[in-house]
């Protein structure tokens, strides 16, 4: 590391933030993309789930709220491929990659949305677990990244209280619907313990290290168990893991999460992935001709 | 084109830089931003500058030291001590 590169890493250590037009070491620059582009690719795919819920909300009022929220989640994807793309990938660069598999996207927007509870879930937990990792970039050392997380952050908020008040109706309901929620807990409990990454020392974790995230997986895993245990545990709901217990040091046990899963989920082998993607791909080519008109005029 | 989006959050505050749009022209613009960064009428106003219009300033001469002009470039701590120690030698003398 030549010695600019370690003034720059010394900068954003200390918590310092840089803009598009600083001079950015190559490998704070290709961290930065890879990050962003998988954030991006997250929110893209990240509505396809809801979306299927969409025309079978069980009233108006949840189909215009899901609505909305997939209208958020596209719109950041939006603010965050402007980001990426000011870094110097190109959006048709960056679609390509998520359609061909080579990027990834998030291992939650690989699975089923079987029932209604799960949708309640997504919103509430799924969006609970992402707004932790999205409020730790509020602090990005990347200042143009950090400052649109603030606007999505916001809006994230609405989809955390639309998800509780989902659950809320459902388990104040008949006994089938709260079984509809715990079959959903069931089922979303391994994907979401996986959802923050190994246990990898934040340390030596690239991405701490460049200060694009500010804080380690676990660390974020702990800040989720610590906020969301209680508030499943307070509607009489059970979470599926015998060794899931607080510690007198306020330190979460857990079962390991299935990091194989993880793994293959992420790289295109989830029990939606393919589906999913084939999905957006014939998206991207029916609405061609919007992108070709618009950049055209 | 690029446009830098500012917007207001209440009439009175600064505008404060929020992300960017891509459009063909302003028309375009104004439409992406309205959508991106005012639909939940969260912001009062917007400004919208296509970026090549942005001229930017960030090196600063720093030739003469300009220190007498902010408060850290007065230190009274040591001075302060050594008035108060007079002060009080002076009112012991009387």
């Amino acid at each position: 590391m030549d010695a600019r590169t370690q003034e720059f890493l010394a900068y954003v250590q200390d918590g310092g933030q840089v803009e598009a037009t600083d001079r950015l070491p190559d490998e704070y620059r290709q961290k930065l993309v890879k990050f962003i582009e998988m954030h991006g690719n997250s929110e893209l795919m990240g509505v396809l789930p809801e979306r299927e819920w969409i025309l079978r909300a069980p009233t108006l009022q949840r189909k215009l709220a899901l609505t909305a929220k997939v209208q958020d989640e596209v719109g950041h994807a939006q603010l965050i491929y402007r980001v990426a793309e000011d870094l110097g990938k190109p959006r048709d660069a960056m679609l390509a990659d998520l359609i061909s598999g080579k990027a990834k996207f998030h291992n939650v927007f690989h699975y089923p949305t079987k029932t209604w509870g799960d949708v309640g879930v997504i919103a509430w937990l799924v969006d609970a677990a992402a707004i932790i990792s999205q409020k730790a970039l509020l602090k990005c050392s990347y200042a143009p990244y950090a400052r649109i997380m603030k606007k999505i952050c916001w809006e994230e908020s609405f989809h955390i209280l639309h998800g509780r008040d989902v659950i809320l109706a459902m388990v104040t309901g008949t006994d089938m619907q709260r079984e509809l929620v715990q079959e959903a807990i069931d089922r979303w409990w391994g994907p979401l313990m996986q959802f923050h990454g190994n246990p990898i020392p934040r340390d030596e974790d690239p991405m701490y290290m460049w200060r694009i995230k500010s804080q380690g997986n676990e660390e974020a895993r702990q800040q989720f168990l610590e906020g969301y245990v209680p508030q499943i545990r307070e509607l009489g709901l059970t979470v599926p893991d015998p060794n899931l217990r607080r510690g007198d040091d306020g330190v979460w046990a857990y079962s390991e999460p299935d990091w194989d899963e993880l793994r293959s989920v992420v790289t295109g082998h989830g029990p939606r992935s393919q589906e999913r993607l084939a999905f957006r791909a014939r998206f991207l080519e029916q609405e061609k001709w919007v992108r070709d008109t618009v950049l055209a005029a | 084109m690029i446009f830098e989006v500012f917007r207001q959050e209440k009439k009175g505050q600064p505008f404060t830089h929020a992300g960017s749009v891509v459009a063909p022209d302003a028309a375009f613009a104004d439409a992406w931003a309205r959508e991106q960064y005012g639909r939940r009428g969260e912001s009062e106003a917007l400004w919208l500058v296509p970026r090549d219009a942005v001229h930017q300033v960030t090196e600063w001469a720093d030739e003469f030291d300009l220190k007498y002009r902010r408060v850290d470039g007065y230190s009274i701590k040591e001075r302060l001590r050594v008035a108060r120690e007079r002060a009080s030698q002076k009112g012991a003398h009387a």
